[in-house]
């Protein structure tokens, strides 16, 4: 019941942070740009003033603020985020079109760097002091050290040139779809997926030793070794299910960050996803495109933020109680 | 009290130099330990060369003879007119795509990613501990409000809002520290508030007040400086991904504008010419990753100095190493000054939460 009222709310919190997303960027975009560029964007470059003042007239760019916002928001409840400026097809098409490499990305970089980071987190906490333990210091100074792109650029230097160079053409750039082959969608899929291994999985790494090596000297870990239960069942039983409410709340930040990492691989990588659309877009000035970005992507945070606040209630019993 | 006394006392009272060390301050047992961190002082140095690197610049361009944005296009691309390696033609570390000196490139680049680093986190950190001693000291409604900003700030995907600015503004260099620096004071603000939450129910503060001490003279006076450990740790960290974060604004376009070279863009640039120049990706990128790596070093090692017990953890073997020497030399044998530096800042570390992930909400 607790638990219900818990969720409840943060649905509600998550619905009033979309809401001031949204109509944060609809001013920060309606009052800034003005009428008449956004006009020249709608009907071309080569628009008479005639068409022009058509074109203000039959997309109302002249109503009043408040009355646009009303259509704003009446058109994005019903999930429709507007016309591209550059292509003049539906936002909500271009999105639906540039998501799979993105999913792509994500789900194989979450994946990826959570197994790397919490094994390597888990052997050096377990040996800690050991030479394994500083060398994993020292790769996780490395990672955290190091920008996605940089690590993207010389992953393509130093392995996919020099693969290439030798004949190997398993690893690829750009994007193959999965439903042409298992095969070269994951020779696409890997360096991107290994660099933001590197990037993130240091973060997960050190949290998860530190965590892990404040929980293996609490009592409640002496009480269950002293009632004769094996090692292997103590530390992933009882230590590790309890020191991973450090990591499922970084989890939640990264969530927010990830975007911002996902577009930097897809520029790199050249995948043509959401990141990398929104990058030409700005370019381009087609902001009906960035909008649909930026709300989609707040939707995203939102929904991560939710299910990792109800992962808390799972791993520890004293959070449900509270 | 002087180095010579120290050595003076401790020779006096031969198998006890207790004493000698309960009479140091703080921030000199601080200076101590950092000093002799192998690792901190070289990434000092480190800083300190890339500094005067960054300040050395125009120098560097008259020494070399190419000024920042000339283009040789005679000498600097090679008959196909890409650009040419490291030592042709008297270019050191070789040319970019139009045959500008790389060199003196990055050199005029280190100005720019320093500059950001620098400032916005010097800007970051006032904000930021200013508004975590309001929220922390006042409390109630101030707390709560300021508490809401902070993790709003800490949740909103911030290269998202670097687009969307970007894309009604000219990306300009102002745009890009007000992005940074919005995006970091919310981390600091959030430990600042912890800590001012329980520090301002200990004895002194009372004290203070009794004395007729106003809450900002009580913030800033007595609060504060009890912080400064925590705050210095955290701004330390905070300068690296602030450079990070400058150079992937700028790689993706929304950055420092061309022509004035950041790391960023011109990494941004080398990127099209992975196959015939790497070290128009490589230099820059190592530029970037010593910096990095150099700042992450110090506040690693300004962290383990402050807080001896997350020394013992991270760099234990050295202690223990230090200890067996002195079990050798019979001396008691149980690193007995290492157990007195606990106990004294016992107080202190308890509840310093020196962020265990690196610096919160930036990461990426």
């Amino acid at each position: 019941m607790n638990m219900l009222r818990f969720l409840i709310r943060r649905i509600l919190t998550g619905i009033l942070v979309l809401w001031l997303v949204a109509t944060g960027t609809f001013f920060l975009f309606f009052t800034a740009i003005p009428v008449q560029s956004v006009a020249r964007n709608l009907a071309g470059r080569a628009a008479s003033p005639a068409v022009l003042q058509e074109t203000i007239r039959y997309y109302g760019l002249n109503d009043p603020i408040l009355v646009q916002y009303w259509h704003f928001l009446d058109k994005l409840l019903h999930g429709n985020l507007g016309v591209s400026f550059y292509s003049q097809e539906n936002v909500t098409t271009i999105i639906h079109q540039d998501l799979p490499p993105t999913i792509s990305v994500v789900i194989g970089g979450v994946l990826l760097w959570l197994i790397v980071g919490l094994a390597v987190g888990i052997l050096s906490a377990t040996r800690a002091r050991s030479f394994f333990d500083r060398i994993a210091t020292v790769g996780v100074l490395a990672g955290v050290s190091a920008p996605t792109f940089v690590v993207g650029e010389l992953l393509i230097i130093f392995v996919f040139v020099q693969l290439q160079d030798h004949g190997i053409s398993f690893i690829t750039t750009g994007y193959n779809p999965i439903t042409a082959g298992f095969v070269p969608w994951l020779g696409c899929m890997i360096l991107p997926w290994i660099t933001l291994a590197i990037v993130q999985a240091a973060v997960y790494t050190r949290l998860s030793r530190g965590s892990l090596l404040d929980t293996l000297g609490e009592d409640f870990i002496r009480t269950a070794r002293s009632k004769g239960l094996t090692e292997r069942r103590v530390l992933f039983r009882h230590a590790v299910r309890s020191a991973m409410t450090p990591v499922v709340s970084q989890l939640g930040i990264d969530v927010g960050g990830l975007l911002g990492g996902v577009i930097v691989v897809e520029q790199v990588f050249g995948l043509h996803g959401l990141g990398f659309q929104v990058v030409s877009a700005i370019s381009q000035g087609d902001q009906p495109t960035v909008i649909g970005f930026v709300i989609i992507a707040s939707v995203f945070v939102v929904v991560a933020n939710i299910v990792v606040d109800m992962s808390y209630a799972l791993l520890d019993p004293r959070v449900r109680i509270s | 009290m002087s180095i010579t006394e120290v050595s003076f006392q401790a020779s006096q009272i031969s198998d006890a130099p207790v004493t000698a060390i309960q009479g140091r301050s703080q921030w000199q047992l601080t200076w101590r330990r950092l000093r002799s961190d192998r690792v901190a002082v070289a990434s000092v140095v480190v800083i300190i060369l890339m500094i005067l690197f960054a300040i050395c610049a125009p120098l560097i361009a008259l020494a070399t003879g190419h000024p920042v944005d000339t283009a040789y296009t005679a000498t600097g691309e090679n008959a196909f007119g890409n650009p040419v390696g490291p030592g042709v033609h008297g270019f050191i570390l070789g040319t970019d795509e139009i045959g500008r000196d790389l060199l003196v490139r990055i050199a005029y680049g280190a100005r720019i990613s320093l500059f950001v680093g620098l400032l916005t986190t010097a800007i970051a950190t006032v904000a930021g501990v200013t508004l975590g001693l309001v929220a922390g000291y006042f409390g109630g409604v101030v707390d709560a409000i300021l508490a809401r900003f902070f993790d709003a700030a800490l949740a909103f995907p911030y290269i998202v809002l670097a687009l969307a600015l970007a894309s009604v503004f000219h990306p300009s260099l102002t745009i890009v520290i007000g992005v940074i620096a919005f995006f970091s004071w919310a981390g600091i603000s959030r430990i600042v508030r912890g800590q001012t939450l329980s520090l301002k129910e200990k004895e002194y503060i009372e004290a203070a007040k009794s004395l007729g001490a106003g809450p900002w003279r009580i913030m800033f006076i007595d609060i504060l400086p009890n912080l400064l450990g925590p705050v210095l740790v955290l701004a330390t960290l905070y300068i690296p991904t602030a450079v990070t974060f400058e150079a992937t604004l700028s790689f993706l376009g929304i950055g420092i504008p061309e022509p004035a070279p950041s790391w960023g863009n011109i990494l941004s640039e080398a990127q099209a010419f992975y196959h015939v120049a790497w070290w128009y990706v490589v230099f820059p990128s190592l530029a970037l990753l010593i910096t990095t790596l150099a700042f992450n070093l110090l506040g690693d090692g300004i962290r383990d100095a402050i807080d001896p017990r997350t020394e013992r953890i991270f760099a234990g073997s050295k202690a223990a190493r230090q200890r067996r020497k002195r079990g050798r030399r019979g001396n008691g044998g149980h690193g007995l000054d290492d157990a007195i530096l606990v106990g004294e800042q016992a107080d202190l570390t308890d509840d310093q939460p020196y962020p265990a992930g690196g610096v919160p909400g930036l990461e990426g």
